[in-house]
């Protein structure tokens, strides 16, 4: 007989499931798995929610997730972020169906209570019902705990873990390499793309470190750029490299001369930057700005992993959000310069585009290889998924003597041992 | 057919008859996927825009699914059909009916046609639906009509979509 999908695992099978050089195929498709997934991994660390420039001033708010749990990212009257939970308190309609936007008040559209952006209930029609005991302070939306670092907000159920900046550790010096693409203007989102794929949440967790699909899967964006450009994109051929950054986090280095956008300035400027420059140049930035406005325009050379859900990939933010075992969202947040040449976020855009999203030269054919795994892992109940590739560090590498080669599955490697011990402790 | 000809039929008002008639014609053609045929209905500046904001301001200045001039329209082409993109290697199959045509005259020659399009896609045994407003450019040229520009604003634009391996 069968075990019962929905009882409780001991801690140690889990632990069971992960090995240092595979992982069993129940963590793509056992409903039981997912259930806890929610329970030990998102509410039990820090989850992306939101960039501080989507809540850009005073009394404005976007909606985000927590693991399956709908929140509101708000920034209240005093410019503090909040991060609250968008269910009543009164009967647990949502507060909030607008996906951002600016407001002094949430108002639930049932019975009319009504809440400030951090959080406080403001007013109860026809209070007195409730007698004299009834106190407001009791019932505010229930709040996370909120931190950010150089821009990037994130929320936890935990009161009780590590400050968000001891939890980023190593790949916070990468998150400021990251933000560079602003050429010294505050880097701003400017617009998504959302998909989704019916798939489990840690297949795209995987593809984002994974150089090895980039030439076999992207062949046709690769035929689409010109030889210069193609050769940038020569992800496997650059010398690069993948590091376990800790913590379950971990870069990918594909083109190591644009790990540093503020390097270089010297370095002629590709041809299919000349138009820009030559915009730019024309709106009178000197020719300093004008370098450096275009190297942050072509984007960052590395993707940036962060377990559980959110990562600095080459030029956006790559979010993920698990909506069931074989369901998963997807967001790529394009990112720009905040007051800079509306040129250059005008040219980030239409390369956002030639790639990524739903139509994007890219990302559907991302979606299909992630489909295929999951409807492949239908086969084979006992087999296992090999993350195995390149385990020896490379000896005498520039960036270290524990680095791998940049196709090492080191990355997927580091993310299931905190999986595994998120999912064990 | 002397110039002059030419100019009067330049200026002759495009009719609702023959603007649907080439809306259906373009609609079959993404029906069987007859992409080399499609790319030469637009005209050599003509845009293929698939927004992702509901309002339109400035579709240039904002993130969109696709925003091709005839440059990204040829790539996209000769990569749908290149048989290397697992997503259009093959696609899902599609059909689609286009309807609730509105006319109007474009302010810089031509007509604006807004229209109702309703695409049913199939793929692994899953059957979509996604309905959209379209508004096409066209103008009248020595070829027949083209496309100056045409917009697919997807009822779903805003939300989550999926991987599309087909054109719209």
């Amino acid at each position: 007989m069968d075990m019962p999908t929905d009882m409780p695992r001991a801690h140690e099978d889990y632990a069971s499931l992960v090995q240092d050089d595979r992982v069993h195929t129940s963590l793509y498709k056992d409903p039981a798995i997912f259930d806890e997934e929610m329970e030990r991994i998102f509410k039990n660390t820090w989850v992306w929610v939101a960039h501080a420039s989507e809540v850009p001033g005073k009394n404005t708010f976007k909606k985000s997730f927590v693991g399956k749990q709908p929140v509101i990212v708000t920034r209240d009257k005093e410019e503090k972020i909040h991060v609250l939970l968008n269910r009543c308190r009164h009967r647990a309609a949502t507060v909030c169906e607008k996906k951002a936007g600016k407001t002094s008040v949430f108002v639930c559209p049932y019975h009319g209570w009504s809440y400030n952006l951090d959080g406080k209930l403001r007013s109860v029609p026809h209070a007195s019902v409730y007698g004299e005991g009834f106190d407001k302070d009791e019932f505010p939306l229930v709040s996370l705990r909120t931190e950010q670092y150089n821009g990037m907000i994130f929320a936890t159920f935990r009161d009780d873990i590590e400050p968000l900046e001891d939890f980023l550790g190593s790949a916070k010096k990468w998150i400021d390499l990251f933000m560079k693409q602003g050429a010294g203007y505050p880097v701003k989102t400017l617009g998504e793309h959302q998909f989704r794929f019916p798939g489990n949440w840690k297949i795209q967790l995987e593809n984002t470190t994974d150089a090895y699909h980039f030439p076999i899967v992207h062949k046709t964006f690769l035929d689409s750029l010109d030889a210069e450009t193609g050769n940038v994109f020569d992800v496997l051929g650059r010398g690069g490299w993948v590091e376990d950054l800790g913590h379950g986090h971990s870069v990918m280095v594909m083109m190591p001369e644009l790990v540093d956008l503020e390097e270089n300035l010297e370095a002629p400027i590709p041809e299919r930057f000349a138009d820009l420059a030559e915009e730019l140049r024309g709106e009178g930035y000197s020719d300093h700005e004008v370098r450096r406005i275009v190297r942050a325009v072509g984007g960052g050379g590395f993707n940036l992993n962060l377990f559980p859900n959110v990562a600095c990939s080459m030029a956006f933010f790559r979010v993920l959000r698990p909506v069931s075992v074989d369901e998963t969202e997807i967001r790529h947040i394009a990112i720009g310069m905040d007051g800079g040449p509306e040129a250059g976020n005008r040219m980030r855009m239409r390369l956002h585009e030639h790639f990524q999203g739903p139509m994007g030269f890219g990302s559907p054919d991302d979606a299909e290889g992630w489909e295929r795994v999951q409807r492949g892992s239908a086969a084979g109940d006992d087999l296992w998924i090999l993350v195995n590739r390149g385990q020896a560090p490379i000896i005498g590498h520039a960036a270290g003597d524990h680095v791998t080669d940049v196709s090492a599955e080191t990355g997927m490697r580091a993310a299931y041992q905190e999986w595994k011990r998120m999912m064990s402790a | 057919m002397s110039t002059t000809e030419m100019t009067r039929s330049d200026l002759a008002a495009i009719t609702l008859e023959e603007a649907s008639a080439f809306i259906w014609h373009e609609a079959e053609l993404l029906d069987r996927q007859d992409y080399k045929a499609w790319l030469p209905l637009f005209t050599p500046d003509g845009l293929y825009v698939i927004p992702i904001e509901r309002e339109a301001e400035d579709r240039a200045g904002e993130l969109n699914i696709a925003y091709d001039d005839a440059e990204m329209r040829a790539m996209r082409v000769k990569r749908l059909k290149s048989g290397f993109s697992i997503s259009s290697a093959p696609s899902a199959r599609t059909v689609r009916t286009t309807s609730r045509f509105v006319l109007e005259e474009a302010p810089d020659g031509g007509v604006l046609v807004r229209c109702a399009q309703m695409l049913v896609e199939y793929k692994f045994e899953r059957t979509r639906v996604i309905g959209a407003d379209v508004t096409y450019h066209l103008v009248r040229t020595g070829e027949g009509l083209r496309m100056a520009r045409k917009e697919i604003l997807l009822l779903n634009s805003d939300d989550p979509l999926w991987g599309i391996g087909y054109l719209f």
